[in-house]
């Protein structure tokens, strides 16, 4: 498990002038579901098709299972891809698709139709092989284009973007089917997306990139609670940021003054860093780490504020509040609404604009980006 | 119907006579036993198809015209492709100047084209024949072909062709087996559209044939003889149906082909 797949050292790639990959080092375990996740532009894609052969590299070596790859061209490599839009032969049936990269294999055609059928059923396309493909709708494209490149068994499935063309049911869906597939097979899977709730379902481990370099690799977990900058806090899920003043250090905590919230102290573990453009020390917190007290509710949380509810958002089984704290306004001058999110319980009325409530919280759950 | 309705549905009825009511005319008197284009019309005969296809000098007028115009669009179509891909595919310096040069015949008056040709090759000492008629027609048939097939190409998602190679195909396999039967839909086309233009071409053929006739150079030469025009009239009768049935042809395996693929009709003529 914890063999390396595929290893990048120092992958650069410019076209021309522009720096696409600025130093990739990376490890991807054999067996693992592992997710490149950034915006678009970032480079993820361009690390993806050079992983798979598509595109060359311009400095660094990338080994797959142990061999650099320097001379392999793609229709070479252990790797097979699944691409954004799919990339079905439409002039094909749906089993001429799936065994179209047997063409080169000496089995008989009795054993090779066996194969194609093994693997339409695993991707719950059984029976479908005398379709053509043009006639298949979004979802089946994809199990095709999956059956098409885990017949040849490849060490490492390569899948850009392989969702973002479907509905959100659909999505969620294929999510699922998508690691119970992994897990099945026990290929490492690499996975190209934008969508960072789509990485933290199905990754083992996450590489967030920005602007051609890894900015965090982590675990889903520790990516969300623990964000190395705040350029990845910003990116997964919603993070509220208020201002801070630096007060004191020691070797292992730090004393901080925050707008609204007041003075905490903060272990080493709570202190990431904070991105150039920032304008200073920023606290971070999730939405749900704060809890909105109800008139006269008692809590065992450390810390209370008090607020004003400037906006309140109603999703049925969340609602999301807008708030003013009080005195968040006290270091910069700008006032600064928090989104704090309340899973709605039987029996505990919604909040309604405009009324002071007060909130609890725990310094635990604070993030400082310096 | 409003009064302006009226108006421009006359205008398409005029519009269409004019076009097409001149062709009608040619299988009229083709079969029209009178030597002289006139009406009324004489009485039925076939007289004129036996006379046409007794003429040795048209038969080869014909034999040539096909020749060149075969020649000139299978040419035509092979670079039109090898251009459509490379300009719709891959970018590399000077591009857009050597596409805007390949496409210039297209709006190059043809006598110019005709005439620095005759030059060149005279000074160059080459014989005109078949062949420098071929090639010119192939220079003017390409911005055609090309135009046709960049349409075809460009409509295509270029990973089906990475896909392939993925897939373990060498890249020309992958080409030969994705890309192909993918555009083959405007190939047909783009070979169509050049047999035409190459057919019915005067003023290169007129220049560079020598002393070989073509089928156009042929009729112009016959119509200083009045008792040549009913065989006239029998030849573009069975241009006229030729012209047809190709256009019906590529139609359907146009159609076809696009129907197997289930996209939408590109790089066609209709």
């Amino acid at each position: 498990m914890t063999e390396a797949m595929i290893a990048c050292k120092g992958v650069h790639k410019y076209y021309g002038d522009y720096h696409a990959l600025r130093g990739i080092d990376l490890t991807i375990r054999a067996g693992e579901f592992f997710s490149l996740l950034g915006p678009s532009g970032c480079g993820k894609t361009t690390l993806l098709r050079t992983i798979a052969g598509f595109e060359d590299i311009s400095q660094g070596v990338v080994l797959i299972d142990g061999r650099d790859m320097g001379d392999v061209p793609a229709n070479k490599r252990p790797t097979n891809m699944v691409f954004q839009s799919y990339a079905i032969f439409p002039h094909l049936t749906v089993a001429q698709n799936v065994a179209f990269g047997l063409r080169r294999d000496p089995r008989s055609k009795a054993d090779k139709a066996a194969a194609v059928e093994e693997a339409l059923t695993m991707v719950g396309l059984k029976g479908y092989g005398a379709r053509s493909a043009h006639a298949l709708s979004g979802g089946q494209r994809q199990r095709v284009a999956l059956a098409r490149a885990l017949i040849l068994k490849p060490k490492v499935l390569l899948l850009d973007e392989p969702l973002s063309a479907l509905d959100r049911k659909m999505r969620e869906q294929m999510q699922v089917e998508l690691i119970k597939l992994q897990r099945q097979v026990g290929i490492t899977f690499v996975l190209v997306t934008h969508d960072q709730e789509e990485a933290l379902v199905m990754s083992d481990r996450i590489a967030v990139m920005f602007e051609g370099e890894i900015a965090q690799l982590d675990g889903p977990e520790a990516l969300y609670a623990r964000p190395a900058t705040r350029r990845v806090a910003d990116f997964i899920g919603v993070m509220n940021f208020l201002p801070a003043r630096i007060l004191s250090e020691s070797a292992s905590t730090v004393t901080v003054e925050v707008a609204g919230l007041g003075q905490v102290e903060l272990p080493e573990r709570q202190i990431s860093r904070a991105d150039p453009d920032d304008d200073g020390p920023m606290i971070g917190f999730r939405p749900e780490t704060m809890t909105l007290l109800g008139p006269g509710a008692t809590h065992s949380q450390p810390r209370e504020t008090d607020a004003t509810i400037d906006e309140v958002v109603y999703y049925g089984d969340m609602t999301y509040y807008d708030l003013r704290l009080d005195g968040a306004e006290a270091l910069d001058g700008k006032a600064r609404p928090v989104r704090i999110s309340m899973r709605n319980v039987f029996g505990r009325d919604v909040q309604e604009v405009g009324t002071r409530t007060r909130l609890a919280w725990s310094p635990g759950s604070l993030v400082l980006f310096r | 119907m409003n009064r302006s309705g009226r108006g421009l549905q006359a205008y398409a009825v005029i519009y269409l006579l004019f076009l097409y009511a001149p062709i009608i005319l040619l299988p009229l008197f083709a079969f029209n036993s009178g030597t002289i284009i006139a009406f009324p019309l004489q009485g039925f005969s076939t007289e004129w198809f036996q006379e046409m296809w007794a003429n040795a000098t048209l038969r080869r007028a014909l034999t040539n015209s096909l020749t060149i115009a075969v020649s000139a669009s299978v040419l035509a179509t092979c670079f039109g492709i090898f251009a459509a891909r490379a300009s719709t595919r891959f970018t590399f310096p000077g591009k857009g100047g050597m596409m805007g040069f390949i496409m210039l015949p297209m709006v190059l008056p043809e006598i110019i084209v005709a005439m620095s040709l005759l030059v060149v090759l005279l000074g160059m000492g080459v014989q005109l024949s078949l062949l420098t008629v071929i090639a010119g027609h192939t220079l003017i048939c390409m911005p055609y072909a090309i135009a046709v097939l960049s349409t075809a190409f460009s409509s295509l998602d270029r990973s089906l062709e990475e896909a392939a190679y993925d897939l373990g195909e060498t890249k020309w396999s992958a080409f030969r087996l994705i890309t192909l039967p993918l555009v083959m839909p405007g190939i047909i086309s783009a070979l169509l559209i050049s047999f035409t233009i190459s057919l019915d071409e005067f003023i290169i053929a007129f220049f560079l044939a020598g002393n070989e006739p073509t089928l156009p150079t042929y009729i112009f030469s016959q119509l200083r003889f009045p008792r040549a025009i009913p065989v006239i009239m029998a030849l573009g009768t069975v241009l006229v149906l030729i012209s047809i049935v190709l256009l019906a042809i590529g139609e359907y395996f146009r159609r076809r082909g696009n129907a197997r693929i289930g996209g939408s009709p590109t790089g066609g003529l209709l």
